[in-house]
């Protein structure tokens, strides 16, 4: 058996009034990629935190041994010195600031008082070329694609010496492309002999890549998976431990829906970008859906499927947007105004709900009623009883878990804060719903259950839109199935007839074509 | 319902300020042997602070938007009273110098609030344009000079003299030989009656809607509110009744109570303060929520110009200066967040009583003027700091 390069023995930490972790042992081979999975808020994010210092020593109870001492770490600084190193799931680069400059933030090369640029800049330049990055290190990061960005993360994580590097999930903004480099440079990392935990939602990545895997529930750990053999994990097996129970089905049927005649169309759909307008983000697009339906639209990131929803939804995204629209058959000229958009009955849930979606400042009850106060009010004037009411309503409708409506969005968890984001929509009484990455980040109990909520939009005989990156949703969920890539709809397959393999194929070639 | 039980930690820390003003104002009461709390403070209280209340309102709209402030007003509220009273002073009707002022004000606001909501210049710069203009401008109107009000009834309904009170016509139809003002201790029994049957009602209708809110919470907070109110009602009356200003006061606050509680443009002035993009795409035209807010606390400005000018019974050209820091700091006391989408017209008030009370405090002990600068500064860092820390705790 290898060498143990970290144990954590017993760690106990509380929140007030939360037990975050309970008693959790955890073990991680010298070599390994040992992966952490577990719903949201099952205490992983918590671990780590206390592993790297976040949480410093004396505010939890437990010893971390690491390399056969046990120690103490007061701050990250601590942590870092030892060769442990964290990157966090939202990246932490400054737009404004080059690759290199970013890379050695706070971890400055030459005297504190005297920069050394021709070594922060060459040495970048060498850990860039370790994660396969071709880009100069005087790039700004802003002019640098995600994925990249997610790489850059990782050389500076290189930089400081890193011995055991955890990946706070890593891939979460990164498309299957990026993502597949990204879980093959683990690969590679450890062949030359580094340690890393990796912590997703993505457990096909997660049976790819690990060696270990361990499961977190409830703050504890449940169990141990050895994902060292042949045959790979299967998911199934994975979330059995997360949730608990087996998860027989994760998309729930739809029944009793009858698909009635096509309520939005549009043709020859072509949108600008706003700040370079002679590119074209959306690309003679033509699509419809009927009532009762739900239509996957399926790309890459980046292929252009917000921009397609956001520039319908009262072209609240593009220039020079041109192409025809019919809502039940009559050609609609819509303003470019979200209102006017709401008006003729779409709502648009974006796939960003707390940049774009929630004010996380405010109540369930505010949040809930936003888009459509005239709904609850008279001449401008809001009848607090009756928000109170559907607020409550919609609470009830779709199980939003929360003592009351009075709780602020911001202190909901994931799944919670996506389900209050289609209260709100759903309570501006649209017939058409785009659904943008509906279930992103948010963890698979919480996704089965805003699937039913699709099938219950569907059998209210509204049209469903729903954008997604990950394939098995889209075939698990959709009627029909549209295949966006580059900005163009390269393909349009039945349901029963799509697979993994052909949608991605006609990715592939349209690629190849172009 | 055990989530609304609160502990004694979250207790103090949802009413810290006013926890703070309680000790605020004991200590001046202890400091000065009880003459803080004689009534003819509480009147000086009321009739000096009354344009912070005013600004301070309009204040925190703009600060809802998004920590924005406007930096204009104490030059708005001196260029809007020198027009009004080089009108007076050349014999024009008083009643168009007023709409005048109020106009000016508008006028300023929405100027000021185009630039901001439609061409994105940031409210810190369009508004310290405004505060270097008008200031100039005020200068202009008055030619440097001081001009007087001696329009009566101007400075009857604005001002805050002797003869600035609503005339006791109660006792005058009673012929009642009471000392105490009837009029004003009526309104104030009125207006406490009214204050419980509302909260009566609210409860009654959550009971009904089975919303759980804590009762006996409620009716305590009640119950306090009413008994400051007759305190202060007793007061009042055994001095000279209800002075002009509290009218005008109420007036406003009571209107942005209302505006930032019931009505679709309070909710949205939160939302794009909690979130603009989330706002945009609900369907809410946010520029116009800025719009909104810069007009509505130029209105302000122009009526706090009215009762600065018939408060001093003219207007001199260095009127109005740091007016805005004092509805600055009333909010951020109150509760306000510096990043906008938090803060309420009650917490607000507090700020803005506690500055007051420390300021006429402070006078009454003999604390130099410039010391009490250092305490006001202090006083809001702490505030903030306090705020600050208060909410890491719940982390």
């Amino acid at each position: 058996m290898a060498k143990i390069l970290l144990e954590m023995r017993n760690i106990t930490k509380t929140f007030p009034g939360v037990k975050a972790l309970d008693n959790v042992n955890f073990k991680v081979e010298e070599g390994e990629i040992h992966a952490l999975v577990g719903e949201n808020g099952a205490g992983k994010s918590t671990l780590m935190n206390v592993l790297s210092g976040i949480y410093p020593y004396g505010t939890y109870e437990g010893d971390i041994v690491y390399d056969g001492n046990v120690c103490q770490f007061h701050n990250i600084k601590d942590s870092e010195k030892l060769g442990i190193v964290i990157i966090h799931q939202e990246l932490a680069l400054v737009p404004e600031m080059t690759i290199g400059e970013n890379m050695y933030l706070g971890n400055e090369r030459g005297h504190k008082l005297a920069i050394d640029w021709n070594t922060t800049y060459s040495e970048a330049d060498k850990y860039l070329k370790m994660v396969g990055l071709s880009e100069s290190s005087k790039v700004q990061v802003k002019n640098i694609g995600t994925g990249k960005q997610q790489l850059v993360e990782i050389a500076k994580a290189l930089a400081k010496k890193a011995r055991l590097l955890i990946l706070d999930e890593p891939t979460s903004s990164l498309n299957e492309e990026d993502s597949r480099a990204l879980l093959d440079l683990m690969l590679e990392f450890k062949k030359q002999g580094m340690t890393m935990i990796i912590i997703s939602h993505k457990l096909n990545e997660v049976a790819y890549v690990a060696d270990t895997i361990t499961v977190v529930r409830d703050g504890a750990t449940i169990e141990t998976i050895d994902n060292h053999g042949t045959e790979q994990v299967s998911e199934e097996r994975i979330i059995k431990g997360m949730v608990g129970r087996e998860m027989t089905n994760r998309f729930p049927k739809r029944e009793g829906v009858t698909i009635g005649d096509v309520q939005l169309e549009i043709n020859n759909w072509t949108v600008h970008h706003p700040l370079y307008p002679e590119r074209k983000v959306v690309d003679d697009v033509s699509m419809y859906v009927r009532k009762g339906e739900v239509v996957g639209i399926y790309g890459l990131m980046g292929a252009g499927r917000t921009e397609l929803a956001m520039s319908i939804f009262g072209q609240s995204y593009g220039t020079n947007i041109s192409g025809e629209m019919k809502i039940d058959g009559k050609p609609v000229k819509m303003k470019k105004s979200e209102a006017d958009a709401i008006k003729h009955k779409i709502a648009y849930v974006t796939e960003d709900r707390k940049g774009n979606g929630l004010v996380l400042s405010q109540s369930i009850k505010v949040n809930t009623s936003l888009a459509h106060l005239d709904a609850i009010s008279s001449h401008t004037v809001i009848d607090g009883d009756k928000e109170y009411a559907v607020a409550e309503e919609y609470r009830d409708k779709l199980k939003i878990k929360t003592p009351t409506v009075e709780q602020l969005v911001g202190n909901l968890s994931g799944g919670n804060q996506q389900k209050v984001l289609l209260a709100k929509w759903m309570f501006a009484e649209p017939d058409i719903m785009l659904l943008d990455e509906p279930t992103r980040g948010i963890d698979v109990g919480a996704k089965y259950e805003i699937y039913c909520i699709i099938n219950d939009l569907a059998a209210a005989g509204k049209s469903v839109v729903m954008i997604s990156s990950e394939l098995p949703e889209v075939l698990g969920m959709s009627d029909r199935i549209y295949i966006m890539n580059e900005g163009k709809f390269v393909g349009e397959m039945k349901a029963e007839e799509a697979t993994q393999e052909s949608i991605m194929a006609v990715i592939l070639q349209s690629g190849r074509g172009a | 319902m055990n989530e609304n039980k609160m502990s004694v930690g979250a207790f103090f820390q949802k009413y810290t300020m006013v926890i703070a003003l309680v000790v605020v104002v004991m200590f001046f009461a202890i400091a000065t042997n009880g003459g803080s709390l004689k009534p003819g403070s509480i009147n000086n209280l009321i009739s000096q602070n009354g344009y912070v209340f005013v600004l301070a309102a309009g204040m925190l709209l703009c600060i809802l938007t998004g920590g924005n402030i406007d930096l204009s007003v104490g030059s708005v509220v001196c260029f809007a009273a020198a027009v009004g009273c080089v009108l007076m002073d050349n014999k024009v009707n008083m009643w168009i110098a007023v709409i005048a002022m109020l106009g000016i004000g508008l006028a300023i606001g929405t100027f000021q609030g185009f630039w901001i909501a439609k061409l994105h210049v940031p409210a810190f710069i369009a508004t310290l344009s405004g505060m270097y203009a008008f200031r100039g401008l005020s200068n202009v109107v008055l030619q440097g000079y001081r001009v007087d009000i001696t329009n009566s009834t101007f400075l009857f309904l604005f001002g805050s003299g002797r003869t600035s009170y609503i005339p006791d016509f109660i006792k005058q139809m009673t012929g009642s030989e009471s000392s105490l003002n009837l009029t004003c201790l009526i309104f104030g029994i009125a207006a406490t009656v009214i204050y419980i049957l509302m909260t009566v009602r609210k409860i009654l209708v959550q009971k009904k809607l089975n919303i759980h809110q804590s009762i006996i919470g409620q009716s305590i907070t009640t119950l306090l509110i009413s008994a400051v109110i007759l305190f202060l009602t007793w007061q009042m009356a055994s001095y000279r009744g209800i002075p002009m200003v509290l009218i005008w006061i109420a007036l406003v606050l009571g209107i942005y109570q209302y505006i930032t509680t019931k009505t679709a443009m309070g909710r949205h002035l939160y939302a794009v303060g909690g979130n603009e993009k989330a706002t945009a795409l609900s369907g809410v035209k946010t520029r116009n929520v800025y719009w909104f807010a810069y007009a509505s606390i130029g209105l302000m400005a122009g009526l706090a110009g009215i009762l600065t000018a018939a408060r001093a019974k003219g207007i001199d050209p260095t009127y109005g200066e740091g007016y805005e820091m004092d509805a600055i700091a009333s909010c951020f006391i109150g509760g306000a967040s510096a990043y906008g989408g938090v803060g309420k017209v009650s917490g607000m008030i507090i700020g803005a009583v506690l500055m007051g009370v420390i300021n006429q405090g402070m006078n009454m002990v003999g604390v130099d003027s410039n010391y009490q600068k250092v305490v006001k500064g202090l006083v809001l860092l702490l505030a903030v700091v306090f705020d600050v820390l208060s909410k890491r705790q719940k982390r």
